[in-house]
């Protein structure tokens, strides 16, 4: 609960101090959200110059559009491989750096500054080292007799992208796991290496547990950065290709709507994303307020 | 005790370093192509140490340039400073005074503007682009700077950090600040705003990187190449077609993008990792 506060008395103040936030958030956030829900359920002719309702005729066809289907898949796949990769790396390099204390430090810088590269800008750093025509590792790869052109092969597109898009978010994530680890009591590890347990045993039996809260608040933003950041990375590398093999859902939202013209399925794609953003917030204001029950 | 385990903090060592150099690779390959001629870089496989070019590159793009972009680097720096300073010095000052309202004072509807603001958590730029683009133009507001900062300076986060810290600040300071005659400003003045400068650095580090590292929105609303930021100039440098991609130049353009957050990461690392774990939970 919160307690009583001590206030001021103003009656105009507060809503004065209030209205650049509110006048923002109406202008840019409420009312193109509104608007997106609105052109979801209305179908444009092809000049814009009238509209009809059509109840969820735009859902019906983004759902049975093959293309679209695809979308969602690579999204899925693609976000699950981007949160459960960058993640894992992230762990990994945590708990080794939290071994090593002194030098750890050290590693600390060198592993945390790539987050301030933006996702676009490693896009770029990765297709320059994977183009096909002066790529030092596509050439590598041609000398071990491995075809690279990832603008040819989806499988390899789609590989190039999630790979980016973990080599930005491994720092994020080893900054939180690196805070978690920082606050295990040693006495704990201690009190487990007495009883004869291994480095092993004692990071799956104690670690791993104790470090949940913060691996499930990970998950989330992850997630959502994978489900959004990752836009700058695809735009960079392949623009949704080969064959909507990297298209996922934020970028289609974007190609169909800007390049396309499509604005009745764009803005029905928005509300579904939109869906997908409130559903990670609640899940993580859900865990946010079991934290504080604790 | 904890035994020491010498070969295991051999491996330690090496699977740390060994990651550092994944890290590390693609901007070191980066950096030493931007001090090469493109006939070098396109002779296949590129030299992997750095060669003379360094100034002429960095110097091309600062001050001209790239074939396919008709506007510098340099302007282009500029214009994601202003971008990145705005947003972030914008969403401190909108949220420091929202939040201190929504503390300091009891108001009609105090509940429903704190909703107001709460739900913008679930309305990022690219849920709602069609729709906000439009809003943005209808204002006029296309290729300026109020039109890439406006719509991005609300932010919940920010304003939410700023309530939570408010309310640790002891009610006696109120107080005795009303006791000796401060009204709501002076307070805010004298004592709130001393009081957050560390919370403020915080927010500023991430709120810096945040804006020069957006990349959707300004690639909608900038068609006019004087308010190109870096990264959208990047792209359209790589935008060539079917004509040759200027490497050393696009790799020049992308160690600046790269250099100003990076600095100041590693110079305000504790504040960047404060204000990363604070806004976040």
């Amino acid at each position: 609960m919160e307690k009583q506060r001590v206030v001021f008395n103003n009656k105009v103040l507060p809503y004065m101090l209030l209205a650049p936030q509110v006048a923002i958030t109406l202008v840019f956030f409420i009312w193109p959200a509104s608007q997106s829900l609105f052109l979801s359920v209305l179908q444009q002719d092809p000049f814009g110059l009238s509209s009809t309702f059509v109840w969820f005729d735009n859902f019906s066809t983004i759902f049975t559009d093959e293309i679209y289907r695809k979308s969602l898949g690579t999204t899925a796949i693609f976000s699950l491989l981007v949160t459960l990769a960058s993640m894992s790396v992230a762990l990994l390099l945590a708990v080794l750096a939290n071994r090593v204390l002194f030098t750890g430090r050290v590693y600390k810088t060198l592993i945390i500054w790539p987050y301030a590269v933006a996702t676009m800008v490693a896009g770029v750093l990765w297709y320059f080292l994977f183009n096909p025509t002066a790529g030092i590792i596509s050439h590598l790869l041609k000398s071990m007799n491995y075809d690279w052109n990832h603008g040819l092969y989806e499988g390899q597109a789609f590989f190039l992208v999630v790979f980016a898009s973990v080599w930005r978010q491994v720092s994020y994530n080893f900054i939180f796991f690196l805070a978690g680890l920082q606050s295990i009591p040693p006495s704990l590890i201690e009190a487990s290496a007495i009883d004869g347990a291994s480095p092993f045993r004692r990071f799956w039996t104690i670690v791993f547990p104790l470090l949940s809260p913060t691996s499930f608040f990970l998950i989330v933003v992850n997630v959502v950065y994978a489900f959004f950041d990752t836009f700058g990375v695809v735009d960079a590398i392949t623009g949704g290709g080969p064959n909507h093999a990297t298209d996922i859902m934020v970028f289609k939202v974007y190609h169909d709507g800007f390049k396309g013209l499509d604005y009745g399925g764009s803005a029905a794609q928005s509300v579904i994303l939109m869906g997908v953003v409130i559903l990670l917030t609640i899940i993580q204001f859900r865990y946010i307020e079991r934290k504080v029950h604790y | 005790m904890v035994r020491n385990q010498p070969w295991l903090t051999f491996i330690t060592h090496l699977i740390i370093l060994l990651g550092i150099l994944v890290l590390i690779f693609p901007i070191y390959v980066t950096f030493v192509a931007s001090t090469h001629t493109l006939e070098t870089i396109l002779s296949v496989p590129m030299p992997m140490l750095p060669g003379n070019e360094l100034i002429n590159n960095y110097l091309t793009v600062l001050t001209a340039g790239s074939n396919s972009v008709g506007v510098s680097v340099g302007r282009m720096m500029i214009n994601s400073l202003i971008m990145a300073l705005g947003i972030a010095f914008g969403k401190i000052v909108i949220s420091l005074i929202a939040a201190y309202a929504l503390v300091y004072f009891r108001f009609r509807f105090r509940l429903f503007f704190f909703w107001l603001i709460f739900i913008t958590l679930m309305l990022p730029v690219e849920v709602r682009i069609l729709p906000t683009y439009e809003v943005v133009a209808k204002m006029g507001l296309l290729n300026s700077y109020t039109g890439l900062i406006l719509p991005l300076i609300a932010s919940a986060t920010a304003t939410f950090l700023f309530r939570q810290f408010f309310m640790s600040i002891p009610n006696e300071l109120c107080e005795a600040a009303r006791v000796d005659g401060a009204g709501p400003i002076r307070f805010f003045i004298d004592i709130v705003l001393p009081m957050s400068r560390t919370s403020i650095a915080a927010l500023f580090v991430i709120l810096f990187i945040y804006g020069w590292n957006q990349y959707l929105w300004p690639l909608l609303i900038t068609t006019d190449e004087q308010f190109y930021t870096m990264l959208i100039g990047i792209k359209r440098m790589l935008d060539v077609g079917e004509g040759q991609v200027e490497w050393q130049l696009v790799m020049a353009s992308t160690m600046l993008a790269i250099i100003p957050p990076v600095i100041v990461v590693v110079q305000m690392q504790k504040q960047f990792i404060q204000g990363l774990t604070e806004t976040e939970k």
